[in-house]
């Protein structure tokens, strides 16, 4: 393998450490985040912590395993829960707990005008058609609503670990950016601008003038017409009062973003295009100056048979078929015999006929192994360099492997098999 | 253009949707290959921004301009035809579709320093899609004189499947929002393409649970949106197992005659072999417990009843050579 090997991260010490209260998992769509974060909050209440996973997508039948059945914003408590093994050794075994919650989006911004404005004004905007795109599909708002929930959590301290996981989001940067881009919006010159001819405020009015007022509503009406500007502000204005406190949660979050206590852990597959993500990731997180644990490499292929490479491993496989009477073909087509999976092996595969057929099934058996290891030793070698260029790149970011799970992940169990690759080897 | 029988002749505008991690863009960049054999001009878009179609034909990234990417495939009677690519990104189509209706022609970075941009494109829910929906619509009936139309065919790399229907029902998500005005008007336009016969929308999946039922809630939205046509599923990086059926399921529960495959390892001359006999029934019960799994995914697909495709895992990554192998597989199952 070329260059050294990166420090291992250590996702036990990270969950054992009281210090830690928020751990963020984030990272591309399509890595596995989602049972990352799900799998390190199981193996943390198991050692004794008492935790609530935020999940923003879960697979729906991960989801039903931790006893979730809709997106309610409530955290559910898990059952099922054990004490961890190597933990009844250490006096400090006692059980911890786990919650878990889906997160509704439009809810939690509601909740946000809610608690913020009263209840006449809460009714005009939750009622403004403006509003309701906005809270229900603005491609930011999923964000900013996941680290508001990850806010109020973090205050209504009931549990002494918060993991969290990001939404699937194009890039894994976009729940840093989304929650300022919206309240840079919701509180920024343009809503401002906008809303000035609604209260005629001599000096503030005339600079917005000056400052192309009339350009910008000409254009705006141009491209969205006078309908929609006229819901914007009457959002805007009934929006007034919060919006001090829009700047203030976003404010809020971000730095508990940076506080010591919370650590970010990058989920990516070893795959170019996530380690290219996660890599982004990992220098903005570094120019935050916010707290990266280190990087999960998941669903990384093993096997079983290392010391076998893949070339000795074809080369026996082209042996054994040339080997095989009335064969020519590459023996790559799979099987021309008719059965599915379930059905039962053929009738000269039976033990008690040994012989010719006997011979034929052991050596396509053979084959059929022999193919799969080289396959799968070749892969390993293409995800160690994709992993090395990483490490290159980063040296100083700990990394733990997560092995490719055989099937999909979706009840305790599988989730406590994750987490048990967290163990120190 | 000679017609070939392909299960979407006339399709004009392939829209590739898949959730993140099963190769959308990968089968979207293949696909616009596929349709440029035979000398048909083919324009692959993007709409993220994430510059994944540079990566993917490995060449510098791509600016909001149509370039010259590729050549597709060549038949014995035609050379392959070309595959423009283009990024559109929702700031850049703003600008042009103001100078287009308004000849606003300075007005962009005025707007910019206002947050105006900001608001029309990230945040004023809906017009970032309606511009970008509205960019291949406007591709797709461009005209340019002596050509006729400047493209045969358009494919787009569009945003993952939890969020296509949304995507593409622009004029009811604008009309929630504009019930009049210039940007209602021009997104019942661009419905107009979007809903006509000669646009597809094509899932991309891979056979694990949350693709595949991700696939199967977007092909339903579609039915219930209506009037958007679903496409094919492209089942994406599939690895067949070379074993005999009856066989697999002997092998996911460990069953293995370990003793046969120490025999056949023996004769293909490998020493040890019970220990790497073990070994290996250890991967190959692994693997024949994920195609198992995979099984049952692939029947959940086919209860969708589109036309379904199989693109092989390549290994060791996609380079250009992997891209026009899966271009050939997309030519031989008629998806293209």
């Amino acid at each position: 393998m070329p260059g050294r090997s990166p420090a291992r991260l250590d996702v036990d010490r990270l969950i054992d450490d009281r210090r830690t209260r928020i751990i963020v998992c984030c990272g591309s769509g399509g890595v596995g985040k989602t049972t990352i974060a799900a799998a390190i909050g199981l193996r943390a209440a198991e050692h004794g912590r008492h935790v609530v996973v935020l999940t923003v997508d879960p697979a729906r039948r991960l989801a039903q395993s931790m006893g979730l059945s809709s997106l309610d914003n409530t955290p559910r408590l898990v059952r099922g829960i054990q004490v961890s093994d190597d933990l009844t050794g250490n006096g400090a075994g006692s059980a911890g707990s786990l919650h878990a919650m889906m997160l509704d989006m439009k809810r939690t911004f509601d909740e946000i005008v809610e608690a913020h404005a009263d209840p006449d004004r809460a009714a005009q905007i939750l009622a403004n058609p403006f509003y309701q795109s906005l809270s229900s599909s603005f491609a930011g708002t999923q964000e900013y609503m996941a680290m508001e929930k990850l806010g109020q959590l973090r205050r209504a301290d009931e549990w002494d670990l918060i993991v969290v996981d990001t939404p699937p989001s194009r890039s894994a940067l976009d729940f840093l950016d989304a929650p300022q881009r919206l309240a840079r919006f919701l509180d920024g010159k343009l809503l401002r601008l906008l809303t000035a001819p609604a209260k005629i405020g001599g000096r503030a009015y005339l600079r917005a003038l000056s400052a192309g007022f009339g350009m910008v509503t000409g254009v705006l009406t141009k491209i969205l017409g006078t309908q929609v500007l006229r819901d914007v502000q009457t959002f805007v204005s009934a929006l007034d009062t919060m919006f001090g406190g829009f700047r203030e949660r976003a404010d809020y979050t971000y730095q508990l973003l940076r506080a010591p206590g919370t650590a970010f852990v990058v989920v990516a597959a070893p795959q170019e295009d996530a380690l290219r993500e996660a890599s982004y990731f990992v220098e903005r997180l570094g120019t935050e100056r916010m707290p990266l644990a280190g990087l999960i490499l998941n669903r990384v292929q093993r096997v079983s048979a290392a010391h076998l490479s893949a070339a000795r491993s074809l080369a026996a496989a082209e042996v054994l078929q040339a080997a095989a009477p009335g064969r020519s073909g590459s023996g790559r087509s799979g099987s021309g015999r008719p059965g599915g999976p379930g059905h039962a092996a053929p009738p000269h595969n039976g033990r008690s006929q040994p012989g010719a057929g006997d011979q034929a099934a052991g050596r396509q058996l053979t084959i059929a192994a022999l193919q799969l290891h080289a396959e799968r030793m070749a892969q390993a070698a293409a995800e160690r360099r994709v992993a090395g260029s990483f490490a290159a790149a980063h040296p100083l970011v700990p990394v733990a492997e997560v092995p490719a799970q055989p099937e999909d992940v979706h009840d305790l169990e599988g989730l406590r098999r994750i987490g048990e690759s967290f163990a120190a080897d | 253009m000679a017609t070939r029988d392909t299960d979407w002749d006339g399709v004009r505008l392939h829209v590739v949707t898949g959730k993140g991690g099963t190769g959308k863009t990968t089968v979207a960049g293949a696909l616009s290959l596929a349709l440029a054999a035979g000398g048909r001009r083919v324009l692959l878009m993007e709409v993220e921004g994430r510059q994944g179609i540079a990566q993917l034909f490995d060449v510098p990234p791509l600016p909001y301009a149509e370039r010259r990417i590729a050549v597709g495939p060549g038949t014995s009677s035609h050379p392959g035809g070309d595959v423009f690519a283009l990024v559109a990104d929702p700031e850049s189509a703003l600008i042009e579709y103001l100078q287009m209706f308004y000849s606003l022609r300075h007005a962009g970075s005025a707007l910019a320093r206002l947050g105006v941009m900001d608001f029309a494109t990230t945040i004023a829910p809906g017009l970032r899609d309606v511009l970008l929906t509205g960019k291949a619509a406007e591709a797709v009936r461009r005209r340019d004189g002596a050509r006729g139309r400047s493209y045969d065919t358009v494919v787009m790399d569009a945003p993952p499947t939890g969020r296509i229907g949304r995507f593409l029902n622009v004029s009811a998500e604008v009309s929630d929002l504009a019930r009049v005005g210039p940007i209602r008007g021009h997104a019942d336009t661009v419905q107009q393409v979007i809903r006509s016969p000669e646009t597809v929308v094509h899932f991309v999946t891979v056979l694990e649970e949350m693709p595949v039922q991700e696939t199967l809630d977007g092909i339903a939205e579609l039915r219930a949106i209506g009037g958007i046509r679903p496409g094919g599923i492209i089942v994406n990086m599939t690895r067949p197992l070379a074993l005999p059926p009856g066989q697999l399921q002997e092998a996911a529960d460990g069953r293995l005659d370990l003793a046969q495959l120490a025999i056949g390892l023996k004769a293909a001359g490998l020493d040890d072999s019970h220990e790497l006999a073990s070994a290996l029934a250890t991967e190959l019960a692994e693997q024949a417990r994920t195609a198992l799994g995979q099984d049952e995914q692939q029947r959940r697909l086919e209860s969708a009843r589109q036309p379904c495709y199989r693109l092989p895992w390549i290994s060791g990554g996609i380079d250009l050579a992997g891209l026009y192998r899966l271009a050939g597989a997309l030519r031989e199952q008629k998806a293209a």
